[in-house]
């Protein structure tokens, strides 16, 4: 008996990059620098998402000879993103191997109505999520890993702190509340109650839950671990900054030792300009990515 | 008894709950973030995490040596997956730190890349304890490595085909599989019993 793409076998991929920083590159030379400072995987892209804010215009999978060259170039996990419902691209990036896909924001939406069916697929998907109903919701379609939507390309982590927030104060509320309420509650995340139950008993979310969406500093993922995060993405942080070498090392450290102020202190110094930001006030309605998803 | 669990990536939440069903007192689980942190510990556990990560952290902060020494001591050292990459000292076609305590090779990501990843059942005799010893184990690989080409010292307790998945030399246990995913505690035992049986000596 030997049984493959088991929601135990998916899901456990993400418990093993718990503590650890997931890291957006584009080149394989930048995921060999990734690698080196200790990511414990790498999001293969075209342009990363500061970039994708600037071109604007429609935002796609990555060309596979990209992806390509950069699963050949590490050995650690590598991750690629497809648009929300594009359920082809999903199955091209299965065909090409890689290791997770995330469902993502960042690009252009393909479906306005409905996310990947993503138990059709062997390979694990991740996906964003704004509060516990939207990450329920995911898990209910396969998501086997959860990350905040945050603000990508803002260097601002006011919004991946407020997603992570409002999912904490959720999941408390859950488990307050009398049972007989759980199946109108379920009915409102339009989620199975068993989901819920799930949460309840755990009093976490059933699946790893990242966070993502603005991270640029040491600090800035040090809070999110103590937020609650089970790990870090990374995006245009790293490589839109004046030492991404130093940074990515300072980040991942600042990850592990998220708890450990003296560690904090010491990776923080002389890191060089961080990536230029917009804060989240300066965004147009209609820019904010972490609006897409429904 | 108070065990350790190397606290800088992977899967420590799991470990520490296999240990807690166990009947270990939480306060006799320690995370372990620095060297120093290892001092009075007869066990450690290296979870499953990537090992290219746990390698690095291990080298920069300083493991390596202490966690050497420590075993030279007679501390035991369950290593699952990440864990049994770090434990070996011979890593297939990859240059990384280790700590180079087992005897034997070890082919990384040596089943394929996620997609390849599965679940199984494997009969451990050597280890349960049942009557009959006949209740399967549930294992679950992920991207997970295996080991060739075992020292005298070392006793293969389970393989695939060729493939070593679990295997133990003195209080060095080193698993290819993630027992710390399951409710099945029966592995995580035996390494406490390991670790008790050298106590009484």
């Amino acid at each position: 008996m030997m049984e493959k793409a088991t929601d135990r076998v998916k899901r456990g991929l993400a418990e093993m990059l718990k503590g650890g920083v997931i890291m957006d590159v584009t080149t394989p030379e930048q995921a060999k620098i990734a690698e080196k400072a200790g990511a414990v995987a790498v999001m293969a892209l075209e342009r990363v998402p500061a970039d994708i804010r600037a071109e604007g215009g429609v935002a796609r999978m990555s060309d596979p000879e990209i992806i390509l060259a950069i699963m050949d170039a590490v050995t650690i996990p590598v991750m690629a993103k497809v648009r929300i419902g594009h359920f082809a691209e999903a199955q091209i990036l299965e065909a090409l191997g890689v290791d997770y896909i995330d469902e993502s924001e960042v690009l252009t939406p393909a479906d306005h109505k409905y996310h990947i069916d993503k138990k059709q697929f062997k390979v694990p998907f991740v996906c964003g999520a704004r509060d516990l109903g939207e990450a329920l919701r995911r898990i209910n379609e396969g998501a086997a890993m959860i990350r905040t939507k945050g603000e990508a390309g803002t260097g601002d982590v006011a919004e991946a702190v407020r997603h992570m927030r409002i999912i904490n104060e959720e999941i408390e509320w859950i488990r307050r509340l009398p049972k007989e309420k759980l199946q109108q509650e379920a009915e409102e995340m339009r989620v199975p109650v068993r989901l819920l139950e799930e949460v309840r008993e755990l009093g976490r979310l059933p699946v790893v839950n990242f966070a993502a969406g603005g991270i640029a500093t040491p600090a800035d993922a040090a809070l999110m671990m103590q937020l609650g995060c089970d790990g870090i993405f990374v995006g245009s942080g790293i490589f839109k900054s004046s030492n991404p070498e130093a940074r990515a090392c300072a980040i991942v450290e600042a990850t592990a030792h998220y708890n450990d102020p003296a560690v904090l202190a010491r990776v923080s110094r002389g890191l060089g300009e961080a990536m230029p930001g917009i804060s989240i006030h300066q965004l147009q309605a209609n820019d904010r990515m972490a609006e897409r998803g429904w | 008894m108070r065990i350790g669990i190397l606290g800088l990536q992977g899967a420590v939440r799991e470990h520490r709950l296999s240990l807690q069903a166990c009947g270990l007192l939480p306060e006799n689980i320690i995370t372990v973030k620095k060297p120093g942190e290892l001092d009075d510990l007869q066990g450690l556990v290296i979870p499953g995490g990537e090992s290219t990560t746990l390698g690095l952290l291990m080298t920069k902060y300083g493991f390596l040596e202490p966690i050497r020494e420590k075993a030279r001591q007679g501390m035991g050292i369950l290593g699952t997956c990440a864990g049994m990459v770090l434990l070996a000292g011979k890593i297939n076609g990859h240059r990384q730190p280790t700590l180079g305590l087992l005897e034997m090779e070890i082919v990384r990501n040596g089943f394929g890349r996620q997609i390849e990843s599965f679940e199984t059942e494997l009969f451990l005799p050597d280890i349960d304890t049942h009557p009959g010893g006949t209740k399967p184990f549930p294992a679950v690989f992920i991207r997970a490595p295996y080991g060739i080409n075992p020292g005298p010292r070392v006793q293969v307790l389970a393989a695939l085909g060729e493939k070593i998945v679990l295997a133990r030399q003195g209080k060095l246990l080193a698993c290819a599989f993630h027992p710390e995913l399951t409710a099945d505690y029966r592995l995580h035992r035996y390494f406490l019993s390991l670790i008790a049986e050298s106590h009484d000596e």
